[in-house]
């Protein structure tokens, strides 16, 4: 009962939310607000008991996605502009869809409904099947990494792409050896704000921590790869709003960047293959050891950490791409 | 014993919540960007110090109370760094403290930027 009232306040908070994203025309504003939806979202799938997506939900949404937002609006006006026409249009589509929307929930199964479709096809399977064939406790984990492996494999991929996709149109790459960054007191960081740079510093180890012990301790608990990659991404972006964009550029070159966005893809793919050339399936980890449950648990760690470093140096790659532009 | 616990954490868990309200209420009903900071950063401080106590007592010695105990010294050494951020952001940009009592007229003008600012 207290779950249902606390779901509906939040998801009635989320549409208050909502509409005042839509109705404010400052874009710092709904920049902000996008984060408060963000964060109320991550409440509402804890309360659903989605630990893993509430993790990722308040990492890249509320955390990264913000910075990256506000980096764009540094290059951008602060005002949305009035678009004159087309109101209605959107609002003939707008009113279509949420009608279609409506309309479809009414097939929906109760919520929890343990009849639902959704329970009955391969979900049963997953839960009875994991703790013999993977011997750990994280549902999540073994059916992102193991047994929907491909899927992964291709977000992993559409992450790639994205960030390939961003760094092309921002055309990051061409200040690359031409001194764009040298020292310019307006991007040294927070140099004369004593208290931010003292507890931001003492702050980074720690945050760079807990993204590693989400990553690892992912078989265990709720995390995993995508989450540690945007934890650890935040730590390197306070350290990079501290010491100045330079400092971290020089702690994290662009080039081990691009590295990272390449390795993990290739290191999953690599995990993959190794798996065929032992004599399995493509993404079957079970022949990677001599013992199919150890084999499994390190194709998982393996797959984690390349989904890590992908998704953590895309993240910065794409930070820093939108800070070059800002600094020209 | 369990049942001092739970009022004495009951207690400490109702008086941070009001805490928090305060510290809305404030946000939302002071004159200026640092008056409604000054209520806002209310409710980093004080009332998660309460509400986390409070917490705490309900787990008791147990691996859960000492990872309140660290979301809570994250909390005490982030959110007051964060208001002061938030304060410096607003003093740089030349919102003037108020020091006279003639405030609410003159806080009309400041809305804009104390919007962006609190939000």
């Amino acid at each position: 009962m207290i779950e249902v009232v606390f779901g509906v306040f939040l998801l009635t908070l989320l549409v208050i939310t909502a509409v005042a994203v839509v109705r404010t025309e400052n874009l710092f504003v709904a920049v902000m607000l996008m984060s408060i939806f963000s964060l109320l979202m991550a409440a509402n799938f804890f309360i659903l008991d989605a630990a893993d997506v509430a993790l990722t939900e308040a990492a890249i949404g509320a955390g990264i996605t913000t910075v990256i937002f506000l980096g764009a609006l540094a290059l951008t006006a602060q005002r949305e502009k009035r678009s004159p026409n087309g109101r209605f249009a959107t609002l003939g589509v707008i009113s279509v869809l949420a009608a279609l929307m409506i309309w479809a929930t009414f097939d929906k199964p109760r919520l929890g409904d343990p009849d639902a479709p959704v329970h009955q096809h391969v979900a049963p399977w997953y839960l009875e099947q994991t703790p013999e064939l993977m011997g750990i406790p994280n549902v999540v984990t073994a059916v992102l990494g193991s047994f929907r492996g491909y899927d992964t494999l291709g977000e992993v991929f559409v992450v790639f792409a994205a960030c390939i996709g961003v760094l092309f149109v921002l055309s990051a790459g061409q200040g690359l050896d031409r001194g764009l960054f040298a020292p310019d007191p307006e991007s040294e960081g927070l140099r004369h704000h004593l208290i931010p740079k003292v507890v931001g510093r003492l702050l980074v180890p720690f945050i760079v921590l807990f993204g590693l012990y989400v990553q690892f301790h992912g078989e265990y608990g709720p995390g995993g790869g995508f989450q540690a990659g945007a934890i650890i991404a935040t730590g390197v972006i306070l350290y990079a709003l501290l010491e100045g964009e330079a400092s971290a550029l020089n702690a994290l070159p662009r080039s081990v960047l691009l590295g990272m966005v390449v390795g993990g893809a290739l290191l999953y793919t690599g995990v993959g293959v190794a798996g065929m050339l032992l004599g399995g399936n493509f993404l079957d980890y079970s022949v990677l050891m001599s013992d199919p449950v150890i084999g499994q648990q390190v194709g998982i760690v393996l797959i984690e950490a390349g989904v890590g470093i992908t998704v953590c140096g895309s993240l910065l790659s794409i930070f820093h791409a939108f800070a070059a532009r800002e600094a020209r | 014993m369990e049942l001092t616990l739970d009022i004495l954490s009951f207690v400490l868990m109702t008086t941070g919540g009001a805490f928090v309200l305060i510290g809305g209420i404030g946000a939302l009903r002071l004159p200026n960007v640092y008056t409604r900071l000054h209520a806002a950063s209310l409710t980093d401080t004080m009332a998660s110090i309460l509400i986390i106590a409070g917490i705490m007592l309900q787990a008791g010695f147990s691996l859960a109370a000492i990872k309140l105990l660290a979301i809570l010294i994250f909390l005490l050494l982030t959110g007051p760094t964060a208001s002061y951020a938030i304060a410096n952001a607003a003093l740089l940009s030349g919102l003037d403290p108020q020091c006279d009592g003639s405030t609410v007229g003159a806080a009309d003008g400041d809305d804009e930027s104390g919007e962006e600012l609190r939000s």
